[in-house]
């Protein structure tokens, strides 16, 4: 591939807003506009995380029944939202690279993979460790804890496929498939508390009701959640920038050996 | 405080995952920009 058409849209009408998509297609555009919005993102991550840490450890009430065990909620619910939210975003990713052929996108999920499946390890564990002085047992086969498990495994498969080809397309291609097939496991994880009879308790936080929590609680789960988020997408921009500068560095090293190439032939 | 011993290894797990994820992204960028600053100067203007 071309060092200079290495970003280029693909030829031929684009369907619907493919067109303004493209413009971020361009590698200089994204790097620069990265550049700026990444130190902002990763200082609202630092400091909203801090403030949550401290507010929480320190300062939040113990809840009366669970004791200190309920501050593992301000590591374990945010990590829970960044695994959906990150797979929400692979799946996004992947109507972008199928649809449009962003190229863009393809890296993005790449890049998003590791990060998704590290929050939801983190969802994991945290939860084990919440759940084993509560329930009495580190792990049950619960259809909210069984469905996470199920999510931790599909990330798995997207690193895996997205890195099993030579020819990297093939690998975007596939993972996208998969993270778009497997986004159906997202309203399973979310109504599985409703669906089933769960260990696992349900929704203490919805869009229409008040908490079920006290809100002393409540409280600092609001910057550590929000610390938590800028952290993943300052991070997930991190990884995209630095995928993008490699590709470039790829393609200039592959465009300088062929030159060197063709002139070595010429010479003879 | 109770339940120290489970909460001490959830908040360790999630500052080793983080930080370890946050400086490996950090080296990797900065690795790149210079790379590529050595390749293609005007790339990175």
């Amino acid at each position: 591939m071309d060092a200079s058409t290495e970003f280029a849209p693909p030829p031929g009408p684009l369907p619907g807003g493919g067109r303004n998509l493209h413009r971020f297609a361009n590698p200089g555009r994204f790097l620069r506009l990265s550049g700026r919005v990444l130190p902002w993102v990763s200082a609202i991550a630092l400091i909203a995380t801090a403030i949550g840490l401290v507010w929480g450890l320190g300062f939040a009430p113990a809840d009366w029944q669970q004791g200190d065990s309920s501050r593992i909620m301000y590591i374990h619910v945010p990590a829970a939202m960044l695994s959906y939210m990150g797979y929400g975003s692979l799946a996004l990713c992947a109507v972008l690279s199928l649809v449009w052929r962003h190229p863009l996108a393809d890296l993005a999920a790449a890049e998003i993979g590791p990060v998704g499946a590290a929050a939801t390890a983190l969802c994991l564990a945290t939860g084990s460790l919440w759940g084993k002085p509560m329930w009495g047992a580190w792990w049950v086969w619960d259809a909210r804890l069984t469905s996470v498990l199920v999510l931790f495994f599909l990330y798995l498969g997207q690193i895996a496929l997205v890195r099993a080809f030579d020819d990297p397309q093939r690998g975007y291609r596939a993972g996208a498939i998969l993270a778009l097939v497997g986004a159906v496991d997202l309203p399973i994880i979310k109504y599985s508390v409703d669906w089933w009879n769960t260990l696992h308790q349900g929704s203490s936080i919805t869009l229409t009701g008040a908490p079920t929590m006290y809100v002393g609680i409540l409280y600092p789960l609001i910057p550590m959640t929000i610390g938590m988020v800028a952290g993943f997408i300052a991070i997930t921009l991190a990884r995209t920038r630095a995928a993008v500068m490699e590709r470039r560095i790829r393609a200039l090293l592959q465009a300088r050996a062929r030159t060197e190439a063709v002139g070595q032939e010429a010479a003879i | 405080m109770t339940h120290l011993t489970y909460i001490i290894p959830a908040y360790a797990i999630a500052v080793l995952l983080a930080g370890g994820f946050a400086v490996d992204a950090w080296l990797r960028m900065g690795r790149a920009r210079r790379k590529l600053a050595a390749i293609d100067p005007r790339f990175m203007r």
